[in-house]
């Protein structure tokens, strides 16, 4: 089946000069979720915004269900709904009122019965009359989504669905999004938090500085994450690695003091017992030990800076 | 044509309208007594007839329209820039509807707004002045006409503005003098000649001179100049606005 979503060699450059976006492809799979990963101002949020048809692309091309966006934007924008990062909603008018008029500027005429089922879905169904100023920030962000969802669309754009949202809110939002996602909704969402993607995405693309990094499925991409490092002082300085534990990859530092590990902690056997044998076998006293799982970000920084 | 996007622009809309009934029409019409009282009574009774209506009623064609302008413009300014300022603009960016859409929920229901109160003022005029209107088919075309050009320079006002003080500018700036050196409470007979004819470059003299002969039968200018102008002032105002919302001026990146 062809993608639901085709980006190809996607450019944006600004009035103000500024490239947000260089030569971005993306093929994005019906039914996935799909996570945009990258630091504060990679492209992301363009890159979301020229596929809902809210940027001009100054190059390339974007179909959306097989739709061009500029050629057939109006099928192409029918299939999406969009929640931005900042909520923006008119204080004065109720939850109901707010997604009844978003529903009528997709084209669809007024059901009440849908409109109800959305404002339950996201629980807001006992404020559906209250005033949006009286609600909390988070169950503005829910309007704000409910908003995007009243049409039906196929494709659901969440930027940045997490920014200042506290971690109950975040959970029921993830909860939210693999419900529709089941429904046979693709999503794309943006994040800067890694534990975002980690949580929701079957596949995560990083953008950098207007580039698309890599994508990759996320199994795979844990895998990366999964290395650890252990670290071993010993007692005394010994002259040479014994070559039992050089066989294990463990490296002798230049002070001859210390040893390092880098292993799979996902791996179904752990090399550490073999190790810790072969120490004690070699007559080798240890002071001190320990060991770093190389953090989501550093992994993180280490791709951006090796495609760099 | 996605016709169900712009009645719901068109609903959204006269929502806020008829959320603030009260303050939408009080303001207006208690403006308006003021300059009955003021220009009609006090003034009015040492002005003699002009062209042969009481001065009295003879104003009511010109306060009906001050009004009229000043509304429609800021109601089509205001429902535009707001959506732009507090970011719901989104929406409509990203909603599958075009340029003519927007454009027509938006002046529909600012027209509309405006329609209303400026047929209030006139129920409220006729408690101070004996009314006769001449030619009533053509005093609500040009009301129409008026109210739904202006409005559409009211979203041009709208994009344009960066903030709330051009917002309230332009209308204090430009239109009201515009309105008051148009003949709201004179004809443009009583100039001398040089300003008469600087009078000629106001496009509201046209409008001002167009309605008030649909009530009296007399303007400063030939009815069919007066329809030539509106169109030609609403053709202007919708070239500047097709031109923005192609090149997405202020509004797409």
């Amino acid at each position: 089946m062809p993608s639901i979503v085709s980006i190809k060699n996607l450019s944006k450059t600004y009035a103000s000069g500024h490239q947000a976006l260089k030569n971005v492809s993306l093929e994005i799979e019906r039914g996935e979720i799909l996570a945009l990963l990258g630091p504060n101002g990679a492209g992301k949020t363009t890159l979301i915004s020229a596929v809902c048809g809210i940027v001009r692309p100054t190059g390339g091309s974007v179909t959306v269900d097989g739709h061009d966006i500029v050629k057939g934007w109006r099928q192409a924008r029918r299939a999406i709904g969009l929640v931005p990062q900042e909520i923006a909603l008119e204080i004065f008018e109720t939850p109901w009122n707010t997604i009844k008029m978003s529903r009528g500027l997709f084209g669809l005429k007024h059901d009440a019965a849908k409109i109800e089922s959305v404002l339950r879905s996201l629980s807001l169904w006992d404020k559906a009359h209250d005033k949006n100023m009286a609600l909390s920030g988070g169950m503005k962000r829910r309007v704000m989504i409910a908003r995007a969802l009243v049409h039906e669309p196929r494709i659901l754009c969440l930027d940045e669905p997490s920014a200042g949202v506290d971690v109950e809110l975040r959970q029921d939002m993830w909860e939210v999004v693999k419900k529709l996602r089941d429904d046979g909704v693709t999503i794309i969402l943006t994040t800067h938090y890694i534990e975002e993607a980690e949580a929701m995405a079957d596949r995560v693309g990083i953008i950098n500085n207007g580039e698309l990094v890599l994508v990759e499925d996320k199994a795979s991409l844990m895998k990366k994450l999964g290395q650890k490092r252990l670290f071993i002082e010993l007692d005394a300085p010994i002259s040479a690695l014994p070559p039992k534990l050089a066989k294990l990859g463990v490296t002798l530092a230049d002070d001859q003091r210390n040893l390092q590990l880098v292993y799979d902690s996902e791996a179904a056997t752990s090399p550490i017992p073999d190790l810790i044998a072969v120490l004690s076998a070699e007559g080798i006293a240890l002071r001190d030990l320990r060991t770093e799982q190389s953090s989501l970000e550093d992994i993180f920084v280490s791709l951006v800076r090796r495609a760099a | 044509m996605n016709l169900i996007a712009v009645n719901s622009i068109y609903q959204f809309e006269m929502a806020r309208f008829w959320r603030t009934l009260g303050e939408s029409i009080a303001a207006p019409v208690i403006s308006t007594c003021l300059y009955f009282v003021v220009f009609g009574s006090a003034i009015g009774n040492r002005i003699p007839e002009v062209g042969g209506v009481a001065y009295g009623a003879f104003i009511v064609p010109g306060l009906i329209l001050l009004t009229v302008l000043q509304q429609s413009l800021s109601n089509a300014s205001f429902g535009f820039f707001f959506p732009k300022f507090i970011g719901t603009i989104y929406e409509l960016l990203s909603a599958p509807v075009s340029f003519l859409e927007i454009v027509a929920g938006f002046v529909g229901s600012s027209a509309m707004k405006s329609m209303i109160i400026g047929l209030v003022i006139l129920a409220t005029a006729t408690i101070f002045v004996d009314l006769h209107i001449l030619h009533p088919f053509w005093m609500l075309a040009f009301l129409f006409l008026t109210c739904v050009t202006f409005s559409v320079m009211g979203l041009i006002l709208a994009v344009w503005a960066k903030d709330f003080q051009q917002l309230q500018i332009v209308p204090l700036l430009i239109i009201t003098p515009l309105v008051f050196l148009g003949g709201t409470f004179y004809s443009i007979d009583m100039l001398p000649p040089f300003w008469q004819k600087v009078s000629l470059f106001n496009p509201v003299v046209y409008l001002i001179s167009g309605f008030r002969w649909s009530f009296f039968g007399q303007g400063d200018v030939g009815l069919w100049t007066s329809v030539a102008a509106i169109f030609l002032f609403l053709a202007i105002c919708l070239g500047i606005l097709g031109w923005i919302f192609k090149t997405g001026w202020r509004i797409r990146n």
